[in-house]
């Protein structure tokens, strides 16, 4: 008998806090299976941001730091230039990355600092109660926005891969989901990627994953991933929006 | 066709049903005869022989509940 599928040491034994059907879960294994494969365990500081995924520091088996809100770009760029040998990457949410702070993570990717980013895009603000996130689609309902959003009020999401990359910076950027089991092993390449451009030091990466929020959204996590397959991935398709990795390496 | 085992922890399962979504044999629900320590029928295999250890149930589950074997 052998073993085709068991749990990373990269993740602790503590369970989850995270609502059933949440798709942090799947993307914590992701990126902790990634670690292990890389024998990075060891040698990784990850930060976490202020959001559901704040708790994410008990659940990965490295080293972690907490920033302040928005900020973990900020922070993980400080202890990348202190500490070049080791892998950093920040873990944020698209209330943290893609509101607040906006600022810090496009100047961190402007600077090509020599980090990985998990951006996690679905749509809305999970912690506080199902706020409207910038990355809620048009029309879709939130708690600040209870007949749906209405893009001559609230605006139009702001779609983070493809701004991230057209800064000169920022050397990998690619959008994946986990909506299906096929879409979860090509989010784990993804993942493996960016943290390969940062062991090479190329510059920024960029990993945006199109999620699901079952509770927020008041859908089960099954029909959570129905939604994410019908709604959130035409409007974000996926794909790889930069791949400077093979230029570099001419 | 390769023969699979699964081993499914009741300790983290919360009875999301991603695993029940995906499984192509649909071999897999939700125990509906008890409840686990964190208050949800945790998911059950329903017809073990059927297992093909695609490992699908495994990989869409959120919280490493599930350990696939290869039957060799």
């Amino acid at each position: 008998m052998s073993v085709v599928f068991q749990k990373t040491k990269g993740l602790t034994d503590n369970k989850t806090h995270y609502c059933p059907g949440c798709s942090h879960g799947i993307v914590h294994r992701l990126v902790a299976e990634v670690l292990e494969e890389m024998n990075l365990l060891e040698d990784t500081i990850v930060v976490v941001p202020v959001g559901c995924a704040v708790l994410a520091l008990n659940y990965f088996d490295v080293d972690a730091i907490q920033a302040a809100h928005g900020r973990a770009p900020a922070t993980a760029t400080g202890i990348k230039r202190v500490h070049p040998d080791k892998t950093v990457f920040t873990y944020q949410g698209d209330g943290d990355l893609a509101a607040i702070g906006t600022a810090e993570i496009v100047h961190a990717a402007a600077r090509g600092e020599k980090i990985t980013t998990i951006f996690i895009n679905n749509g809305i603000y999970g912690m506080t109660g199902g706020q409207m996130a910038p990355t809620t689609l048009p029309y879709m309902k939130a708690t600040t926005a209870p007949l749906g959003r209405d893009v001559n009020i609230q605006g139009y999401p702001i779609k983070v891969s493809e701004m991230i990359s057209t800064l000169d910076g920022a050397k990998y950027v690619e959008r994946v989901s986990v909506n299906t089991p096929a879409n979860v092993i090509k989010a784990k390449k993804a993942i493996r990627k960016a943290f390969e451009v940062q062991q090479k030091g190329l510059g920024f990466s960029l990993i945006e994953v199109v999620s699901s929020c079952p509770t927020n959204w008041g859908l089960t996590p099954v029909k959570a991933m129905e939604f994410v397959s019908e709604k959130m991935i035409p409007y974000y398709p996926l794909g790889v929006y930069k791949d400077e990795t093979a230029e570099e390496a001419k | 066709m390769a023969r699979g085992k699964i081993t499914i922890s009741e300790y983290y399962c919360k009875g999301c049903e991603l695993c029940v979504s995906v499984c192509p044999k649909k071999i897999l629900k939700l125990d509906e005869s008890k409840i686990n320590a964190n208050g949800y029928n945790p998911a059950m295999i329903i017809d073990e022989y059927s297992c093909i250890a695609c490992a699908s149930c495994a990989r869409m589950c959120p919280e490493a509940a599930i350990t696939v074997e290869r039957i060799d």
